[in-house]
Formats: structure tokens, C-alpha cells, sequence
């Protein structure tokens, strides 16, 4: 295959052409749990609307610190309710945008097969060296984790054996690994479509634990947008629904 | 420094010494390459007095210094040391450095920095065992004259008193050979006559047989006994100091410099005309007074520059110092204009630079008896 | 008192860990430094280059990689398992481990310098005066590379005690054990406890000023002979 600079030339240009005409970009802060789902509704976001995502995934904590120094997002999907409720306490948000896109499901998970039980017996049995958590202090899914315990009365006995990883991306990377045997994790790391993708878990009933509620806002900086309320809006609709369910997450 | 001549009685024969090599001497046989340099010597050296290695920077003197004291390891050596083997190649013997009982005075002092210079003469004579020290701590103060900086800091020391305490350092690891790579060479000429008596000491005081890198010819004329001139890595010529500087066939390299050293006695002070008379084997010569007692040995160079020939001795003219001597050679020198002659002063060589119609016109040629004048010598002390 | 019990235990700890890591350091620096200061072998290149490595590397890569390497499946994983000895993340003796890799170039850079700036002679001079390789190396080489040990000791300790990424990477986050400073700092801005972030933050730009502040007075004695 072969393209002359002509050709290349006006393929370039119908492109920013097509751009500029009908299309609104938005730019989106995503919390790191959400990076997998939230490209695939863009994708399908952009061929059916037109309209362009910019996103950038990362730590909550961190795009709130960023956001309130004049960071250029216009939505933000983030990792708790909290974040996005002081966002809009403190007029960063346009208000009454702020809704919860996703309710995280937390799962006792090993890479190994046959590992975790599907009561998690296994905690009880206390038979493993480490476990691994989120940071609950910074991290919902850590928070949730710590709960679990407390409401499973093993607060104390699992407490010398807690390894806590900065955010619940490293949680899952401690049990990969294999350097902790078992770990709390968010259910749509490891699965896929409803089953696990490796290893052995058990979902942890929703009653153990406050439901970690993912909350998304379009902020101030997104406010003359049609781009920013239409993403919105779509995240709403049935197809991305589908999507999130299918990674694991309640809606 | 010029004065009438004065005839002594000729002593031919007493005057030569011997260049024949003493059993218990240094054999060394070195041969190595390096991009662009090739060493390739073997020498018999007197294990006895100072012996210099002269030549141009690059004809590989410091480079057999270091083979010499196994800094360097050519790739086909022998070295045998009064005796005892340090190095066989063929057979895989090789003395690591710090098991050769050899003292190495480098061009630059080389003092530790953090020692001081009481620690620093420490250093290597702790490393002797008591029974192998020979040398007197006290003794080697007082030959170096250091005694007074041994708190101080090797920073706090002049150029020369730090080429002082080197020496004085591996003198008192008692060596069986003293090397010395130039070591007045990073000297200014002060420091250097502060050091050279110095250096003299040892060779008169000292039995320690001592290899001296050098490239300059008043130092080696100055101190050495024996020589060897080196030229491209190979040994251009080697034997006793004074047989050897009197050679005419060496590489043009050292003709330019051209002249002998004599050996001399103080024979006679003239406090009238403040003259001090030396004598040597076959001659005398009459210089400016000089502080040193009678009987006390000097050392002359007279350069071949220096001396011009007479068929007759000639009385009315103000050079003092004229000689009898027989042509024994006459060759080219570097110039065209010029040629040099072998003389033999009854006893005592001299080298004279006349030119070339000199040299016709007064039909000079080997057998010849003729009268040496000499315009100048140098004292070398 | 500002601090809290954990931000206390968090410093004892950076402390202990920067302290215990500086020695194995020196110790293991050292002969490195050495071996590549007076080396002639091809492989020189090869080795610097390796130990060099931590400091272009982000600690994302260094800390995945120990992670993996030391974990139950890793190659050092299974000798440690092998020599009863468990697996080293989320230990004490793994975070020493990982910050001996990661501050190595710190350790070992300048002590080759000072090595380097040493050259031949002092060694070619303490042979002369008897002294053996050891011997040499422990009487002339030591004292006169002891401003490049300072140097190393100095950015060994300081950045043992500024890593972050790795410690977070391979810790687990365990007061007493694996939260150190850095990562207590990091704990306190997620949270968004900004007062109590400042004191240990504010502390540390103070700790690292004055390290680098003794680092560069003391530069004044040079190696080399009289």
C-alpha cells in the first residue's frame, strides 16, 4: 500500500474537517477502577453521537487535588460518592449533575483456583500469610474491605496479616502476583461478562458492607458543553448500562 | 675556570675501572610492545653504584624501571637481582611488586596526603621485618637532612623536601636496589642542587646499588658510575660512565651534547691567584678556588665544545689548560662543518668538536700527538 | 505535638531502614565501585549500565518488577522460599532489599569517581613500600576515597529515605514494617489530612536541605598525592 503526500493531504483534512463541523470534544477525569468500561462506552459513545472523549484515568484523591487547581476536566467519574459531593459543596460542579454511575461489588479473591471458597471460609481459616486491601483511609474498596472484617469479627485476627495497597488497582496486583494469597478487590478486575477470568473468589454479600457508590459530575469547566451532558446522559442510557453490569459493577 | 696547564706524571694505567661485570650484578632481560612502542633489552648490570638509564623521553628508560620493579609486566622477562630470581617468564615466575625488596623514588614525590611525613617514612619500613632492616631510621634522617619536618603534612612541604622524604621513604624499606625515576626532574634548578648532594651522599655513603632514570646528561655525568644509553626501546650502548661518553659512535642523539666526565682529585689550593689545582690520571687542570679539602674527589665534564687541538704547545695564549694527548679516531659529527676527535690525554679520554678544514689543514688523523687546549670545564659538585 | 504516634513510627522506621540500607550499601558498593574504577574488561560497560539503571528508571518498573521477581513465583522468590526464608515483599528485609538496588547507583557513582580520581600511583607507591593489594587498599585507598565515601554514605541515606514508589510498590502499606515516611506523607495527601501532610512534608524538605547542605560544604578535601 501505497499513499502519495496528495492523498494523505486530503484525508487529513476531511478528518479535522469532520471534526470541527459537528463534533464537541470532552475531556473526562475517570477513576483508575472504571478505565476498562469507560473506554468502551466511549467508543461506542463517539460512533453514535460524534462527539470526541479525552480521558485520563487515575487516583480520586489526585484529580481532586488537580481539578481544584484548575485542571481542565469536564466530567469526572470518580472512585467514591464523597469526592464528588464536596466537589460540589465547594461550587466546582455544575449542580444537580452529580449521579451514581456504578455500584462497586467487592470480592475476596485469589489468583489461585480453588483458593477462596464461595462462603470465604477461608478467611476464618486464617490459614494465609497475607491479605491485601485497599487503603481504607483512601480507597472505597478498602474501606468496604475493612467492614467486611469488622462485620466477620476478624478485624484483630487478620490485622497482622493486612497488606494495604496505595489504591485498589495495587490491592489486585499484590494478589496477582501471588505475593498475598488473598485479597479484597473490586469485582470487575477479575471478572468478566458475570465470571471470574482466573483464580477463585466469593462475592461478598452487599449487606457485609456500605454499598461503594461511584458518583459522576459534570464540573464547571463542562458546564457549556453539549458534549460534557450528552456523555452524561449516555452513561445513563441502556447500552453503557449494559456494559458497566457486564464488568461486574450494580447498578 | 681556565688556567695554565699543568703537566702531572701519566698514571695510565691505574686509571681505568673496570667495566667488566661483577658476579653478583643485575640481569635483566625485558621485551614487551605497545601500540606504537617496542621494548627490547637485555642488560648486565654492575650490582654496585649508580647506574643511569639515559635517553630521550620515549627511548623506554622509565618503562624498565618499571619492569624492574614488576609495575609493568613485559611479556618476555627475566630479572635476576644479586643472585635471587624475581622474575622468569619462561618458567612463570613473577614477584608481585610489594614482595621485591626494591625501593622506587618517583619523578613526583608521591607522598601519601593523608599521612604524615613521620607516618609516610613509617609505611613501608613497618612492612620489613625487623631482621631485614639494614638501614638506621636516624641515619637516613641525617643522610636526607628531614629530621625537623617529620610532624609536618606532605602539603606543607617544599618541592624538593618532599622529594626528600620519598627517597628517605624507600631507602628505609633496606632495599636490595634503589630506583630512581627522574627524580629531580619536576624540580626547579634550586631544588634540584638542594637535592643532588643529597643524592651524592647516598651513592658515597650508601652500598645500595641504584637504577637512575635520567635524560639529562649533567645528572648523569653528575652522579652515575655506569650507563646505559637508550635509543627506541633498545640499548644503544652500555658500559662504564666515562668509557662510554668518550664513545664516538653513538646515535647522533647524544653527539650534539658531546664530552667526557673525569674523575679528579683536589691536589693543590693556590690562594695567591685563588686557584685550586685537580688532578686526574694523565693531567691536571687549574680551576677558580674551590671550597672542598685536598684529597677530596670531584667530578669534571668537559665538553667536547669545549677542547680545540695545537700542533705545538702554544705559550703565549690565556687558555691554562692544555694537555698532551694522541689522536685515537676521528668521525662525523651532526654538522657537516664539524668532526669529531677521540683523544687519549695519557690516560684520561677527551672528545674535541673542531671543524672539518681544521681537521685537513692540520692533517689530524689516529696515532697523532698533539696539545689539547681546554677553554672550560664544568665542576660537577 | 503535631505529629501523630504513626507519623513518629514512620520516621523511626525510614530511619532504621535508611540507616541499615546505607551500610549494606558501602558494603556492597564498594567493590563494585572498585571492580569498575579499575577495570579493563569489556563487560565494564555492561555492569555500569546495569547499575545505573535505577536512575532512569521509574520506580513503577523497578517496583513491578522486585514485585514480581520477589514474589512466590519470581526466580529470587523461590530461592528465598527455598531457603526457608518466606517471600520479601511486605517485609522489612524486602524493603532493605529494594532500596539496596534502587539507591545503588547513588553508592556506587561516587565512589568510582573517588576510586578513579585515585589512579595508579598511590597504588603503584604502596607496592613499592611493600604493602599488598589488601593491605594497599585498606591504608592508602580507604583514606583517600573518604570524601567519596561520605558523598555516597550521604545520597545513599537521603535517598533511601526519599524513596517513594518503590516501597509503596512492594511494602503493603504495614505500620512498623513497610509505612514509611514517604508513603505516610502520600497516605496523609489521599486523605486529605493537608495539615498533618505539611509537617511530615515540610520536614523532609528541611531533612533533604540540610543533607545537601553538608553533601556541599564538605567538598573540599580532593584526593590525589603530594
Amino acid at each position: 500500500m501505497s499513499f502519495s503526500p496528495s492523498r494523505l493531504f486530503v484525508a487529513l483534512s476531511a478528518g479535522l474537517i469532520a471534526c470541527a463541523a459537528q463534533a464537541a470534544e470532552v475531556q473526562i477525569a475517570v477513576a483508575a477502577n472504571f478505565t476498562a468500561p469507560i473506554k468502551e462506552i466511549a467508543a461506542d459513545f463517539e460512533k453514535d453521537t460524534g462527539h470526541k472523549v479525552i480521558a485520563s484515568f487515575g487516583p480520586t484523591g489526585g484529580f481532586y487535588t488537580q481539578i481544584q487547581n484548575g485542571a481542565p476536566f469536564e466530567v469526572f467519574l470518580s472512585a467514591d460518592d464523597t469526592t464528588p459531593e464536596k466537589l460540589e459543596k465547594e461550587g466546582a460542579t455544575v449542580p444537580g449533575s452529580r449521579f451514581t454511575y456504578a455500584i462497586g461489588k467487592l470480592v475476596l479473591w485469589s489468583a489461585k483456583p480453588g483458593y477462596v471458597d464461595d462462603k470465604g471460609e477461608v478467611l476464618k481459616k486464617n490459614a494465609f500469610k497475607h491479605l491485601a486491601i485497599a487503603n481504607p483511609k483512601t480507597a472505597p474498596y478498602g474501606l468496604a474491605a475493612t467492614q467486611v472484617l469488622a462485620k466477620l469479627g476478624l478485624s484483630e485476627a487478620v490485622k497482622p496479616k493486612l497488606v494495604e495497597g496505595a489504591n485498589i488497582a495495587q490491592a489486585h496486583q499484590f494478589v496477582a502476583t501471588g505475593n498475598a494469597e488473598l485479597g479484597f478487590v473490586a469485582l470487575s478486575q477479575v471478572s468478566k461478562d458475570g465470571k471470574l477470568t482466573e483464580g477463585s473468589g466469593w462475592t461478598v454479600p452487599a449487606s457485609l458492607h456500605d454499598p461503594i457508590r461511584q458518583d459522576a459530575v459534570i464540573l464547571a469547566k463542562g458546564k457549556d458543553n453539549p458534549a460534557a451532558k450528552a456523555l452524561v446522559d449516555y452513561l445513563k442510557g441502556p447500552k453503557a448500562t449494559k456494559v458497566i453490569k457486564a464488568y461486574g459493577y450494580d447498578l | 675556570m681556565s688556567t695554565t696547564f699543568e703537566l702531572s706524571v701519566a698514571d695510565s694505567g691505574a686509571a681505568a675501572r673496570s667495566a667488566s661485570v661483577p658476579a653478583d650484578g643485575i640481569r635483566a632481560r625485558f621485551r614487551l610492545t605497545y601500540p606504537g612502542f617496542a621494548l627490547d633489552v637485555d642488560l648486565t648490570l654492575p650490582g654496585h653504584g649508580v647506574t643511569a638509564l639515559f635517553g630521550h623521553s620515549g627511548s623506554g628508560k622509565t618503562t624498565i624501571l618499571r619492569c624492574v620493579a614488576g609495575l609493568e609486566r613485559a611479556a618476555e622477562a627475566r630479572l635476576e637481582i644479586n643472585g635471587e630470581l624475581w622474575q622468569d617468564s619462561a618458567a612463570g615466575v613473577f614477584l608481585p611488586t610489594h614482595k621485591r625488596a626494591l625501593g622506587y623514588v618517583f619523578q613526583e614525590a608521591s607522598l601519601f596526603p593523608h599521612l604524615s611525613v613521620r607516618r609516610n617514612l613509617e609505611y613501608g619500613m613497618k612492612r620489613v621485618d625487623a631482621a631485614g632492616r639494614r638501614v638506621s631510621w636516624e641515619r637516613v634522617l641525617e643522610l636526607l637532612g628531614i629530621g625537623h619536618l617529620l610532624d609536618r603534612l606532605p602539603g606543607r612541604l617544599s618541592g624538593g623536601e618532599r622529594q626528600r622524604v620519598g627517597i628517605a621513604r624507600a631507602l628505609l624499606t633496606s632495599p636490595r636496589l634503589l630506583l630512581l625515576d627522574e627524580p629531580l626532574a619536576a624540580l626547579d634548578l634550586k631544588r634540584k642542587n638542594e637535592i643532588l648532594p643529597y643524592l651524592e651522599r647516598l651513592h658515597d655513603e650508601l652500598d645500595t646499588p641504584m637504577l637512575l632514570v635520567s635524560h639529562s646528561p649533567d645528572e648523569v655525568a653528575r652522579l652515575a658510575d655506569h650507563v646505559v644509553l637508550l635509543d627506541q626501546g633498545r640499548v644503544a650502548a652500555q658500559g662504564d660512565l666515562q668509557e662510554t661518553l668518550a664513545r664516538l659512535d653513538l646515535p647522533t642523539a647524544f653527539s650534539e651534547d658531546a664530552g667526557v666526565v673525569v674523575e679528579s682529585r683536589v691536589a693543590e689550593h693556590d690562594d695567591r691567584y685563588h686557584l685550586t689545582r685537580l688532578e686526574f690520571p694523565g693531567g691536571a687542570v687549574l680551576v677558580a678556588r674551590r671550597p672542598e679539602a685536598l684529597g677530596q674527589r670531584l667530578r669534571l665534564r668537559v665538553h667536547a665544545r669545549d677542547v680545540s687541538l695545537a700542533l705545538h704547545r702554544i705559550e703565549d695564549t690565556s687558555i691554562t689548560n692544555v694537555l698532551p694527548a694522541t689522536v685515537r679516531e676521528v668521525v662525523e659529527a651532526d654538522t657537516p662543518a664539524h668532526v669529531l676527535v677521540r683523544l687519549d690525554a695519557e690516560g684520561t679520554p677527551l672528545i674535541a668538536r673542531i671543524t672539518r678544514r681544521s681537521c685537513d689543514q692540520l692533517d689530524i688523523a689516529p696515532g697523532k700527538r698533539m696539545w689539547a687546549q681546554i677553554k672550560a670545564v664544568a665542576l660537577l659538585a | 505535638m503535631p505529629l501523630s504516634e504513626h507519623d513518629l513510627s514512620a520516621i523511626r522506621l525510614t530511619l532504621e531502614l535508611a540507616s541499615l540500607t546505607t551500610l549494606l550499601l558501602l558494603v556492597v558498593g564498594t567493590p563494585i565501585a572498585w571492580w569498575l574504577a579499575r577495570t579493563r574488561s569489556r563487560l565494564k560497560g555492561a555492569i555500569g549500565a546495569v547499575v545505573a539503571l535505577p536512575l532512569v528508571l521509574p520506580p513503577t518498573v523497578i517496583g513491578f518488577y522486585l514485585l514480581v521477581t520477589l514474589g512466590p513465583h519470581g526466580p529470587i522468590g523461590q530461592l528465598t522460599q527455598s531457603l526457608g526464608l518466606g517471600t520479601l515483599p511486605f517485609t522489612f528485609t524486602g524493603l532493605v532489599v529494594a532500596s539496596v538496588f534502587y539507591s545503588l547507583p547513588f553508592v556506587v557513582q561516587p565512589l568510582q569517581n573517588a576510586f578513579e580520581a585515585i589512579g595508579d600511583r598511590p597504588l603503584e607507591v604502596a607496592s613499592t613500600l611493600r604493602a599488598g593489594p589488601w593491605d594497599t587498599f585498606f591504608t592508602v585507598v580507604l583514606p583517600l576515597a573518604r570524601p567519596g565515601f561520605v558523598t555516597a554514605a550521604i545520597l545513599g541515606f537521603a535517598h533511601t529515605v526519599g524513596e517513594f514508589g518503590v516501597v509503596l510498590m512492594i511494602g503493603g502499606n504495614i505500620p512498623e514494617k513497610t509505612r514509611t515516611v514517604a508513603v505516610q506523607i502520600f497516605d496523609h495527601v489521599e486523605a486529605m489530612e493537608y495539615a498533618q501532610a505539611h509537617w511530615l512534608a515540610g520536614g523532609m524538605v528541611l531533612f533533604s536541605f540540610f543533607v545537601l547542605l553538608a553533601l556541599y560544604s564538605s567538598r573540599r578535601f580532593k584526593p590525589g598525592l603530594s
